[in-house]
C-alpha cells in the first residue's frame, strides 16, 4: 500500500510543481515506484517540467469520467525502467470537472501499485485544492520567504488541520542568501516561527532550476546543483532518514543557537 | 380543611413581594393570584408600587410569564420589577457556565481562522497575522499576538487582553478599536496587557499595571495569599 502526499501552498508560483517533479523524481532515483498526479486542471504544467508533454493521450478528467482506464492515462517517464509515471491534468476543462470522491477513488487505486503518489495542487483554496487534498495521507506545504506567501501558507495549514491527514511538513523555496543577510527577506527562523510546523527542506533560489524546468529535465537529475541536493535530501527525509538540513551560505539559527542564547543570558 | 395559600403577598419597604406556590397547577395559581390582587385598589393615581415575583422551584415559560404580567399590570400602579426562581433551565446553566469559564485552547490560530469563546480565553500558542480570537471575557495569550484580538465582545469594557508578545494587527475591547501603526515601530518582546483607559482609548501597558487597574481579575485566593 503506497502513500499519497499532496504538495500545496495557497499562493501560486512558489514552487509546487517544481517541488512535485523533483521530489517524485528523487524518490524514483531511490528505487521507489512513484506516480505524479497533476490536479491543476486547466493550467497543467507538471508534464512540461518533466518533459512528457508530447506523450499525453488521456488525462485525469478522462479517468474520473470513466472515459478511459487509469492505466491508459498514465504516462511513463522513459528515463527510468518502471519507476516514474505521470497522471496528467486536463488542459481544456475546469477545476470542477473532477469531484473529491472521484479523486479519492483514483488515488486509492494508484496506492495499490505505487509506493508514492505525489499530488501537485493548484493555487487557491477552492475546489481544486479540496480535490488535491481529498485522497492524500500527508501534505507538504511550499512557501517562499515572502510575507504574502507565508500568509497564504498559514491559511492553507489551517485548512489542512481540519482534514484527516498528518500534520503537514514545510519546504521553504527560493531562499536568496544575500537578501536574507541584508534583512530584505524573511529568514528561515522567521518563517518557521510563524508557521510552527516541521521543516522538511530548504531550497536556494537557483537559476539552474529554471533552466532545468525549461528543458524538461528536473534539476534532481543533475547531481551537482545545490537545489538538486536539497530535493534529494527531502526525498530521503520522506523515506525516514534523518538528514541534517543542508547549510545554505549562512547557517540557519537552529535550536542549538537558541539554546546557547538562553544559557548565555543566565551567566 | 385548611386551605393552603398558593399566593402569599408580602409588603416590604421596597414594594410588594409575591411568593407563588410551586406544587399546584399553573391555572390554579393564576386563579388565586387574580383573587388576591382583586383586593388591590385600581385607580390611576395611586402611588406606583414595585412588585417582585418569586416562583419557588417552578420555571415559568415565556408565555406563563406574560400571563402573570398581564394579571399584575391590570392594576395600573403595580410594576413588575423581577420574576425570579430558585431553579434555571439546563441550557441557561450551560451558558452561564460557559460564560464564567476560562477556555484553555492549545493551538496556533492561523490566517483566516476565528476562535471564539463565551468566557475568558487562555490561548497557548500564537495568533498569526490574519487570525482572530474573540472572547466575551478576557483574553490571555501565552504566545505572540500578531493577528486580531477582541475581548469583551458583548460590550464588557472592563475586559483585558494580555499576551507574551504583543504585536497585533488590531486590538478591540467592547466597542473600542485600535489599529497597529502603519510604520512597523519597535518589535515588542515583553509580556504586555491592553485595556480601555479613562479616555476610552485602548492602551498597551506593562503586565504589572493590571493589578491596580483591574483588581477584580483575581478569580480565586486559595492558599491564603
Ligand atoms: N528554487 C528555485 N529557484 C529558482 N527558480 C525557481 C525555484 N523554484 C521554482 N522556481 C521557478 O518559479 C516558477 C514557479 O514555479 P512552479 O513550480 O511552477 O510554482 P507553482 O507550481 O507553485 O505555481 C517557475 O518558473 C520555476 O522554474
Ligand atoms: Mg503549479
Amino acid at each position: 500500500m503506497g502513500e499519497a502526499i499532496v504538495i500545496t501552498s495557497g499562493k501560486g508560483g512558489v514552487g509546487k510543481t517544481t517541488s512535485s517533479a523533483n521530489i517524485g523524481t528523487a524518490l524514483a532515483l531511490q528505487g521507489k515506484k512513484v506516480c505524479l498526479v497533476d490536479t491543476d486542471i486547466g493550467l497543467r504544467n507538471l508534464d512540461v517540467v518533466l518533459g512528457l508533454e508530447n506523450r499525453i493521450i488521456y488525462d485525469l478528467v478522462d479517468v474520473a469520467k470513466g472515459q478511459c482506464k487509469l492505466q491508459q492515462a498514465l504516462v511513463k517517464d522513459k528515463r527510468f525502467e518502471d519507476q516514474l509515471y505521470l497522471l496528467p491534468a486536463a488542459q481544456s476543462s475546469d477545476k470542477s470537472a473532477v469531484t473529491e470522491e472521484q479523486m479519492k477513488k483514483i488515488v486509492s487505486e494508484l496506492k495499490q501499485t505505487f509506493d508514492f503518489i505525489i499530488i501537485d495542487c493548484p493555487a487557491g483554496i477552492e475546489q481544486g485544492f479540496q480535490n488535491a487534498v481529498a485522497g492524500a495521507d500527508k501534505a507538504i506545504v511550499v512557501t517562499t520567504p515572502e510575507v504574502s506567501a507565508v500568509r497564504d501558507a498559514d491559511r492553507i495549514i489551517g485548512l489542512l488541520e481540519k482534514k484527516p491527514i498528518e500534520p503537514p511538513k514545510l519546504i521553504i523555496n527560493r531562499i536568496r542568501t544575500n537578501m536574507v543577510k541584508k534583512g530584505d527577506m524573511l529568514d528561515i527562523d522567521e518563517v518557521t516561527n510563524i508557521l510552527a510546523i516541521e521543516l522538511i527542506g530548504i531550497i536556494a533560489d537557483d537559476e539552474e532550476v529554471i533552466k532545468a524546468s525549461n528543458s524538461g529535465e528536473p534539476i534532481v537529475l543533475n547531481p551537482n546543483s545545490k537545489a538538486s541536493i536539497a530535493y534529494r535530501n527531502i526525498a530521503r527525509r520522506i523515506l525516514g532518514e534523518s538528514v541534517p538540513l543542508q547549510q545554505l551560505e549562512t547557517p540557519p539559527k537552529g535550536m542549538m543557537t537558541k539554546l546557547k542564547k538562553f544559557f548565555g543570558a543566565r551567566t | 380543611m385548611i386551605k393552603t395559600q398558593k399566593v402569599i403577598m408580602k409588603g416590604t419597604k421596597d414594594g410588594l413581594l409575591l411568593l407563588l406556590d410551586d406544587s399546584c397547577s399553573f391555572s390554579e395559581l393564576l386563579k388565586e393570584l387574580e383573587e388576591k390582587l382583586s383586593g388591590q385598589k385600581n385607580d390611576e393615581d395611586s402611588r406606583s408600587v414595585h412588585v417582585r415575583v418569586h416562583t419557588g422551584n417552578r420555571i415559568l415559560t415565556k408565555e406563563q410569564q406574560k400571563e402573570i404580567e398581564k394579571l399584575v399590570h391590570f392594576h395600573h400602579h403595580l410594576h413588575i420589577e423581577s420574576i425570579e426562581s430558585n431553579v434555571i433551565l439546563k441550557e441557561d446553566a450551560e451558558r452561564m457556565k460557559q460564560e464564567s469559564e476560562i477556555h484553555v485552547v492549545n493551538k496556533v490560530v492561523r490566517s483566516g481562522q476565528i476562535l471564539k469563546v463565551m468566557g475568558d480565553l487562555l490561548l497557548i500558542g500564537d495568533v498569526n497575522p490574519g487570525g482572530k480570537v474573540v472572547a466575551r471575557g478576557n483574553i490571555f495569550i501565552l504566545g505572540a499576538l500578531k493577528g486580531i484580538a477582541h475581548a469583551g465582545c458583548d460590550g464588557n469594557e472592563e475586559a483585558v487582553i494580555c499576551a507574551s508578545n504583543m504585536n497585533p494587527m488590531q486590538l478591540r475591547i467592547a466597542d473600542c478599536l485600535n489599529r497597529a501603526p502603519d510604520q512597523d515601530e519597535i518589535r515588542r518582546q515583553e509580556s504586555e496587557c491592553a485595556y480601555i483607559d479613562e479616555n476610552r482609548q485602548i492602551i498597551i501597558d506593562r503586565l504589572a499595571a493590571l493589578r491596580s487597574i483591574r483588581p477584580n481579575l483575581n478569580r480565586f485566593m486559595e492558599g491564603g495569599i
